[in-house]
């Protein structure tokens, strides 16, 4: 296969330590990390090479698991081990510590902003998935407290265009919620997977879901209209793709300008799928157009596109460095 | 023994130590690249002290060498460990100490798989499912207390 992702450049972002996670800002000027060495560190572009333009060091207690921009590019949401997420607001270069949201028994293991910027979705080993409601005043208040998993809740995301909400867990489920007259609940229990579930993502409309798990595979989910036909939306399994990941699968991303489909994983290493245009839609087929079998020397985390350069990538890694991609799409040979 | 703490195996059979390992003309090579072999992490994880007795996990005959497989070109190692009783509460805890024990000692291209002995231990499912998540393992090693203990565990004893 043609190597179409190359090396833009490898960062050592948290020396002697993990980097567990990496998020482009929305206008993708910048990119955070945060790792074990319990720093958040935001990244970006002087000239050719990306650098180190602010570190937070002090904001949390443990192992920074997790960091979300606000969709308006203003605030930075970070999960720790600490069991708190701490909320960020950028003021030129620096960030400063708004407020920290307390309530969660142990690890929080993500944060997500929806995008209508005035809710967030936290979730951690306790089980739990809790809303959280933001004002004007940058007050933060806890909406609800979701207990539908029975396990460790690893990921939680925002669809993007309604406000619908998806977790993911050690318990090997997905679970949909939706608020109803004023009451968040669980919609749906996703199963399908055979070990926990790592990673979720939506693409751009919203339409299809895509989760990864430790079981290896990596599946796409469909919204489609349940048996009874009460107007109630569920969630199918369309395709799985197995074979490829040589371990867990620790992320997932859909890129919203372009459609490919990249893979983190506990082999070391960074994997693109597309879709196949000629599949039908009930029935996609996704190919692997590209692969970096040794994009780390140790498992790789997470994957990132970056939201306004198409083709651009992050990864990160247990060695806890970063690398930037540039994923080339292959022209139509003419014959 | 005083009247205090109830030991959950009481009794444990104890097995005999190996012989120290016998070194080749080639492996005393400085210029020959040694590959890791079972008989090397046999050798880190034999003296594991066990957190009830003062025995290690080799005369427990909880690991056992041919237990043990490496595959140095792919940096592969996969441990069993045989609790002693199938209800040992403390299986995750060993478990544990020697996931953490090939972590320190090992160069990091290693993937390390430590599970039970299949068919040895009533959770066995739940316990190998905590040792294979690393985020996990991750977490729980910042927790001073249980650091404390697994350090314990792998503290070297005076004879």
């Amino acid at each position: 296969m043609k190597e179409a992702l190359s090396l833009v450049q490898r960062i050592s972002a948290h020396p002697d330590s993990r980097c567990w996670f990496v998020s482009w800002s929305p206008n993708g000027a910048l990119l955070a990390s945060c790792g074990g060495d319990k720093a958040i560190r935001i990244w970006g572009r002087e000239g050719d090479s990306w650098i180190c333009k602010t570190v937070l060091q002090d904001g949390h207690q443990r192992t920074v698991r997790k960091v979300a921009w606000s969709p308006c590019g203003n605030y930075l949401a970070s999960a720790s081990f600490d069991a708190t997420t701490c909320i960020w607001k950028k003021k030129n270069d620096d960030f400063e510590s708004l407020t920290v949201l307390e309530g969660h028994e142990n690890e929080v293991k993500c944060v997500a902003w929806a995008p209508s910027g005035n809710l967030l979705a936290t979730c951690s080993r306790d089980k739990s998935v809790w809303v959280w409601e933001v004002d004007e005043d940058e007050e933060y208040e806890c909406a609800t407290v979701l207990n539908s998993h029975t396990q460790d809740v690893k990921h939680v995301a925002w669809h993007p265009k309604k406000e619908l909400l998806a977790s993911a867990s050690y318990d090997n489920n997905i679970c949909i919620y939706k608020e109803e007259d004023d009451d968040w609940e669980c919609q749906a229990t996703l199963q399908g997977h055979t070990s926990t579930v790592w990673s979720l993502c939506f693409d751009a409309a919203g339409e299809r879901m895509a989760s990864c798990s430790d079981d290896r595979t990596v599946k796409i989910w469909k919204e489609c209209p349940s048996e009874n036909g009460q107007g109630n939306l569920s969630w199918k399994c369309v395709c799985t793709l197995s074979g490829y990941h040589g371990r867990t699968v620790y992320d997932v991303a859909w890129c919203e300008l372009t459609g490919a489909l990249a893979t983190a994983c506990g082999d070391d290493a960074v994997r693109v799928f597309k879709e196949d245009v000629t599949a039908s839609p009930d029935e996609p087929v996704f190919s692997l157009v590209a692969q970096a079998t040794k994009a780390h020397s140790q498992d790789a985390n997470c994957v990132s596109w970056n939201p306004k350069e198409a083709g651009l990538l992050a990864s990160c890694s247990d060695d806890g460095e970063i690398v930037i991609w540039r994923f080339k799409e292959e022209e139509e040979e003419l014959d | 023994m005083s009247g205090g703490v109830q030991l959950e195996n009481a009794n444990p059979v104890v097995f005999q130590r190996s012989l120290d390992r016998m070194l080749t003309a080639s492996e005393e090579d400085e210029d020959v690249h040694d590959p890791i072999d079972d008989r090397e992490i046999f050798d880190l994880i034999r003296s594991i002290n066990d957190p009830e007795h003062p025995l290690s996990l080799e005369e427990l005959n909880v690991v056992e060498q041919v237990r043990v497989q490496v595959n140095d070109t792919e940096s592969t190692v996969s441990v069993e460990f045989t609790p002693t009783i199938p209800h040992c509460s403390m299986a995750t805890l060993i478990g544990l100490s020697i996931k953490v024990k090939l972590l320190r000692s090992l160069p990091e291209r290693f993937k390390i798989d430590v599970h039970i002995t299949p068919g040895t231990h009533a959770s066995e499912e739940a316990v190998n499912k905590q040792l294979a998540d690393k985020e996990r393992v991750a977490a729980a090693l910042e927790n001073s207390s249980l650091l404390e203990v697994v350090n314990q565990c792998l503290s070297s004893r005076t004879f």
